[in-house]
């Protein structure tokens, strides 16, 4: 392993915030994969740390093949997350839609300019991701529909949902977006947490993702345990939404990832003063419980979860 | 006697917050009272500000403009929505983006009925303004930097705009590439719809620049006597520097971190090669470096806020000869 400082930036008062690449194997570059971008991704980076162990084992093995070559950015940002901050210490921009970024334009332009130039030439793009939905998820790989998005690659992850969805306007400036413009075959992993960690569904979506190294030929291990889903392909705008009228304390009465039967109660809303039962939530149709809301209070008019629909 | 108007506040958009309270969205529609004659024919301007909730400047214009109304209400010709907080949590809590989420509001349009709260309000947002005859979103830059008022305009739809601006008694029109990233905000989801809309931007966050405020209301009272909601006798207005070129613009961008020191003034024509001011370190009480024009020029941004990281904006100059 080889650990090298892909950008730096000089401050006036702290350090130099320095961000650094742990590169595995020669050759081609062939996949790289990057974690927290945002203050509050702690999931995320904690899952690239544990790939990083897990690299080095496979390196000690001998089993990363000859000429090809594995990147992973455990941390993009640093100083938001050493301050508890989501988006960038200063100026409150999102690091992650600024790419491809410019080397002369603002600081956060800067930073993924700078990691854009060393990360743009790999075959595949892996990020660890997180919605700005705050919530729990299904595990699942997450590609935005730009015509070169490569749903044959994100089913090898074997996750239970491979998720494409239309691309938005505000799209055009994350990484994955332009991986896919650059020509780098881009998929996002969505894990079941962002600023709690989650070291099950961590240490699951690193064996998917040791899964696709192998599959591309980039590392040969035996892979035990994880998922072994044969994904089921869905679109974002498919997911059937459950919507609250109400707003107050929040509690969930099912688990992401559990199965439900119409009219099953889902989540509950009570008065946060006399705990009088304001509303309760309950599925629509059959179907796996997606996405969930986990704060403890909850406003009107939100999608408070996300469900499968079986057909 | 004075004609009255009807000058009433209902909420636009409505979500319960989790703890006893309902967020509410409020507008004041200013109309000629005890009049319904020719109402279907009346023109609607939408005055729209606080999408940005450290953004304060179009305050004092909404305050400014109402009370011209009121002034000589039997002027009222057309229908004056006044939006004053289109974030009012944000407002209410020095904060830019949309409480609770983070979210900066301008890049969530047009937002979406089915999604978070934040996409709903939106939405909703959306539905209320489109079909007027002319909205006006004022803003104020940020926190970091001072805008001389000026109205920016998506190129796509300068043909329609331009006109428009170059009645609301601004210094300055920049007509700016098409990105697809400006196309979440609300002015281009407005206009893609065929509401026309002009975003302003003028002053500095967090502050109150009241000789801008009286500008933008003199033009606002203008333009609404342009589309025939305002009969009254209207000050003249300043012509517009109007900018469409690719490179009309220069931007500073600090080279290092440091402390921002200003030498010149706002709104000063520059020579090439004069000194815009010095990044300094207060440690070492050294000059870091110099920021000076590459080109002469009118100097219509900068800097408020004085520290600065490597790149962060210090300045935008107009090119000039």
């Amino acid at each position: 392993m080889k650990k090298k400082i892909i950008y730096e930036l000089n401050a006036l008062y702290r350090e130099p915030m320095q961000v650094a690449g742990y590169e595995f194997g020669e050759g081609e570059k062939s996949v790289c994969v990057v974690g927290s971008m945002r203050g509050n991704e702690i999931q995320q980076m904690f899952a690239c740390s544990r790939l990083i162990e897990r690299l080095k084992q496979l390196e000690a093995q001998r089993a990363v093949a000859e000429g090809k070559s594995i990147l992973v950015i455990p941390c993009i940002n640093s100083y938001s997350m050493n301050i508890g901050k989501r988006f960038w210490s200063t100026d409150n921009t999102d690091v992650n839609r600024m790419f491809p970024g410019y080397s002369a334009g603002e600081t956060t332009q800067r930073i993924a300019a700078g990691v854009f130039a060393a990360i743009k030439d790999y075959g595949i793009g892996i990020q660890f991701a997180s919605n700005y939905m705050p919530g729990r998820f299904l595990p699942h790989i997450r590609m935005m529909q730009t015509g070169y998005e490569d749903i044959e690659t994100a089913k090898k992850f074997a996750f239970p949902y491979v998720v494409t969805r239309n691309t938005h306007p505000f799209d055009t400036t994350t990484l994955n977006y332009n991986w896919q413009i650059w020509g780098t075959r881009a998929f996002s992993i969505y894990t079941t947490d962002t600023d709690e960690i989650d070291s099950r569904s961590a240490a699951d979506a690193v064996k998917g993702l040791e899964r696709v190294l192998n599959a591309e030929g980039v590392v040969h291990s035996t892979v035990n345990g994880g998922y072994h889903y044969c994904p089921e392909v869905l679109c974002d705008d498919n997911l059937r939404s459950v919507r609250c009228r109400e707003a107050g304390i929040y509690e969930n009465k099912a688990a992401v990832g559990d199965e439900v039967c119409a009219g099953q109660l889902l989540a509950e809303i009570t008065n946060p003063f006399d705990g009088t039962l304001l509303e309760q939530l309950l599925a629509p149709a059959d179907g796996t419980v997606f996405f969930q809301h986990k704060a403890p209070l909850i406003y009107a008019d939100t999608a408070a979860l996300k469900l499968v629909v079986r057909t | 006697m004075a004609q009255e108007i009807n000058a009433e506040i209902s909420s636009i958009c409505q979500v319960k917050l989790p703890v006893g309270e309902t967020l509410n969205i409020k507008r004041n529609r200013l109309s000629p009272a005890g009049n319904d004659k020719g109402k279907s024919r009346w023109k609607r301007i939408g005055i729209v500000t606080g999408i940005h909730g450290d953004e304060l400047e179009g305050q004092y214009v909404c305050y400014e403009v109402i009370r011209r109304i009121k002034q000589h209400p039997e002027c009222l010709a057309g229908i004056v929505d006044v939006y004053p907080a289109m974030n009012p949590m944000g407002i209410d809590s020095m904060t830019r983006g949309f409480p609770g989420f983070d979210l900066d509001m301008n890049r969530i349009f047009p937002g979406n009925s089915d999604s978070a709260m934040t996409e709903y309000v939106a939405h909703e947002i959306i539905e209320e303004l489109s079909g007027a005859d002319l909205i006006v979103d004022i803003h104020a830059s940020n926190i970091y930097l001072t805008e001389i008022p000026q109205i920016r305009i998506n190129a796509l739809h300068s043909d329609r705009l331009v006109p428009l601006a170059c009645g609301m008694n601004v210094d300055f029109v920049w007509v700016h590439a098409a990105s697809t990233v400006l196309e979440s905000t609300l002015a281009y989801s407005l206009n893609s719809v065929g509401t026309p809309t002009l975003v302003v931007e003028a002053g500095v966050g967090m502050r109150i620049t009241k000789v801008y405020g009286e500008q933008l209301a003199d033009g606002l009272m203008n333009t609404m006597k342009a589309l025939g909601i305002w009969a009254g006798e209207v000050p003249a207005v300043r012509q517009p520097i109007v900018d469409a070129s690719a490179d009309g613009v220069v931007f500073f961008n600090a080279p290092k971190a440091g402390i921002f020191v200003p030498e010149v003034k706002h709104w000063t024509t520059l020579g090439r090669g004069d000194l815009v001011g010095n990044i300094v370190n207060p440690l070492t009480g050294e000059i870091l470096a110099e920021i000076r024009t590459p080109e002469s020029g009118i100097l219509f941004t900068i800097r408020e806020y004085p520290v600065v990281d490597e790149g962060s904006l210090v300045g935008r100059l107009l090119k000039r000869k």
